[in-house]
């Protein structure tokens, strides 16, 4: 018998019973629309984190204070722990292949000026800021190479603060005042809106040893070296550890490469993604609990042509994979019917929600697939087990 | 050509044991034709499964073509089936949602013969059995003597030497019932050796050789000299 007429038989018999079959097929494809649908809202969950991650480049390399040790969680800083300094940033500048060391302090703070004041992030950054991070300055320019030390007291303001306190006026060459002290503006930074939630334009950059002292701080936050793309990341790791050994005297940082901690939390979306799925098919199981009652009400009802089938001299195996055949048809027409459904309402969301990443991997598609004709397969073993090992003659008496 | 030897065919109901068939020894040559009779429950359809290799007995040799086909693997007894023996029922057990040549067709697939040709090969049965004009018309379309010669022309669309009949005749009104019997015994004229069981003692006296069957024993085998 050839494949293509088990097809014909198989469908056949399906549209015979046109109702039901669409009932059991539209079980197997709410499944799969479901893996689909829910697999891409966590794919693109994934990849829009991946990018807001990544978005500063992946050749990022952080030093904190501190030891966390590989296993376990950190020990926190011990007070005898040296602080990060702004000199160690320097230093750190000098190892191979990097091409940008950025020490960092954060903080809040009230700034005025105009009359008017506004509560904001404070960025105590290195003049490397810019250029290490692709933020572009919109007008004026970045705090100045100054000696680290005393650096002068400029201000790039973000764009959200100075839309805010100076409206539509050119703020370039104004004083502001930040925790206190004055500051010259001496720059603008483009609009880069927020990124995971924190608005990157509500924001003030100020020379990192200022930002120590109006924090009260006797150390850096962290620092960020920015290497060569295409260097080889443990290499320049390497040369991190080296040069902070021989300031520090012993391991009291950390090194966290970007590219380590984005493969760490990739694979956990990734799970997530996965998790998610294997929910969605629970769905997909109970549809193939319908086919597989479908197909036993069949086997049943056509009992005397099974007999007939092996009167006219059909094989055990032949009636086996005529009702597989039919459940596998079932099931796949349930999953392709189940994809063109979940892709469709993944881009209606993507049109309706924009603000809610989709993505429709489709490994997943593939694999959900896949399984829709696993299910129909195993839906199928039992009835079509029944059918193939009843009694010929027995078969023919059945009414 | 048949040849039976010996042929016990019991059942298990319960603790009980019904001897369907008690040593029953039966030859049939090529192209004879064949009436089975005898009260209900006597054994016939039995007989005729056995022969028909649709069920297997539990004790005797059955030779089909001096072959030894009682030990045959389920594989091997389809295929004997397919190649060498047709069926005409008494529910004619055409496959509903099937048109005629549809039903005609399925003995050509399960040989995986190529759809042009079951189509040539079906149509061209149809007509012989008269019945051209209702090739795409389903079971439920036509009438009883229609379905049976489908069943018939199903049947036979393989060429089998051996066509096996249990009460074709017993759905169908006279008239229908006598055009079946003419088209069985065409056949049977071709060479085909013919078996019929029936109730109707007037279809089974036309028979050359008329075996009647008691308490699953033949107990009269009688062949019209001519
Ligand atoms: N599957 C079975 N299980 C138990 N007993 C059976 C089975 N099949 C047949 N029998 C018994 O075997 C005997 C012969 O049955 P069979 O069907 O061959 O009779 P028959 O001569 O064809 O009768 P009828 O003219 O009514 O069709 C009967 O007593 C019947 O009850
Ligand atoms: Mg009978």
């Amino acid at each position: 018998m050839k494949l293509l007429d088990m097809i014909r038989m198989g469908l056949g018999s399906l549209i015979a019973h046109r109702l039901r079959s669409s009932l059991s097929a539209l079980g197997i494809a709410v499944g799969i629309a479901a893996v689909i649908l829910l697999t891409s809202i966590g794919e693109g969950i994934n990849r829009f984190v991946i990018a807001e991650f990544s978005q500063f480049g992946t050749n990022i390399i952080t030093v904190h204070p501190g030891k966390t040790q590989t296993r376990g969680a950190s020990i926190g800083i011990f007070a005898s722990d040296r602080p990060l300094t702004i000199d160690d940033s320097v230093a750190l500048r000098r190892v191979a292949s990097v091409l940008y060391s950025v020490p960092a302090v954060q903080g809040t703070a009230e700034v005025n000026a105009e009359g008017r004041s506004r509560r904001v992030t404070v960025y105590g950054v290195g003049p490397d800021f810019p250029d290490a991070f692709s933020i572009n300055v919109a007008s004026g320019s970045f705090l100045p190479h100054d000696d680290p030390e005393q650096a002068r007291t400029f201000v790039a303001l973000g764009s959200k603060v100075r839309d805010e306190i100076f409206g539509s006026s050119n703020p370039l060459g104004d004083r502001v005042e930040i925790g206190g002290s004055r500051y010259r503006v001496i720059g603008v930074m483009e609009s880069k809106g927020q990124i995971l939630g924190v608005d990157l334009d509500d924001t003030v950059y100020i020379p990192a040893g200022r930002a120590l002292e109006l924090f009260n701080r006797d150390g850096l936050m962290e620092i960020n070296v920015v290497y060569r793309p295409g260097a080889n990341p443990d290499t320049v790791v390497d040369g991190i550890h080296k040069t902070m050994m021989t300031r520090h005297g012993r391991e009291d940082f950390t090194i966290t490469p970007q590219q380590e901690m984005m493969d760490v939390l990739s694979s956990v979306l990734e799970v997530l993604t996965f998790a998610v799925g294997a929910l969605g098919s629970i769905s997909l199981l109970v549809g193939g609990v319908g086919i597989l009652t479908i197909m036993t009400i069949s086997v049943t009802e056509r009992t005397s042509e099974i007999g007939l089938l092996r009167a006219l001299g059909a094989k055990r195996g032949q009636i086996l994979s005529l009702f597989l055949g039919e459940a596998i048809l079932l099931s796949s027409i349930g999953g392709v019917l189940g994809l063109s459904l979940g892709v469709g309402l993944a881009q209606l969301l993507t049109i309706t929600v924009p603000a809610l990443p989709v993505n429709t991997p489709w490994l997943f598609a593939v694999l959900a697939e896949t399984v829709a004709v696993a299910i129909g397969l195993a839906a199928g073993v039992v009835p079509a087990t029944r059918a193939a090992g009843l009694d010929p003659v027995e078969a023919l008496r059945a009414e | 050509m048949i040849s039976l030897a010996g042929i016990d065919r019991s059942f298990q109901v319960g603790d009980q044991t019904v001897d369907a068939l008690a040593d029953v020894n039966l030859d049939i040559g090529a192209g004879e034709y064949l009436s089975i009779m005898g009260p209900s429950g006597s054994g016939k359809s039995t007989l005729l499964n056995i022969v028909g290799l649709l069920d297997r007995p539990t004790g005797g040799v059955y030779k089909l073509d001096n072959r030894d086909v009682t030990r045959l693997t389920d594989e091997e007894q389809a295929r004997v089936r397919r190649e060498k023996i047709g069926f005409v029922f008494q529910a004619f057990h055409l496959v509903p949602r099937l048109t005629a040549l549809e039903n005609v067709s399925v003995p050509m697939m399960l040989s995986g013969i190529a759809i042009s040709e079951r189509r040539q090969r079906a149509a061209k049965s149809l007509e012989d059995y008269g019945l051209g004009d209702r090739m795409d018309h389903r079971p439920s379309q036509l009438s009883g003597g229609q379905r049976q010669r489908v069943a018939m022309a199903r049947a036979t669309i393989m060429h089998p030497p051996v066509l096996l009949a249990d009460e074709p005749t017993g759905n169908l009104d006279r008239a229908s019932g006598r055009e079946v019997v003419g088209l069985l015994e065409r056949l049977n004229a071709s060479g085909v050796t013919l078996i019929v069981v029936t109730h109707d003692p007037e279809l089974g006296r036309r028979a050359r050789r008329q075996l009647h069957m008691v308490d699953g024993r033949i107990n009269a085998d009688n062949v019209l000299q001519k």
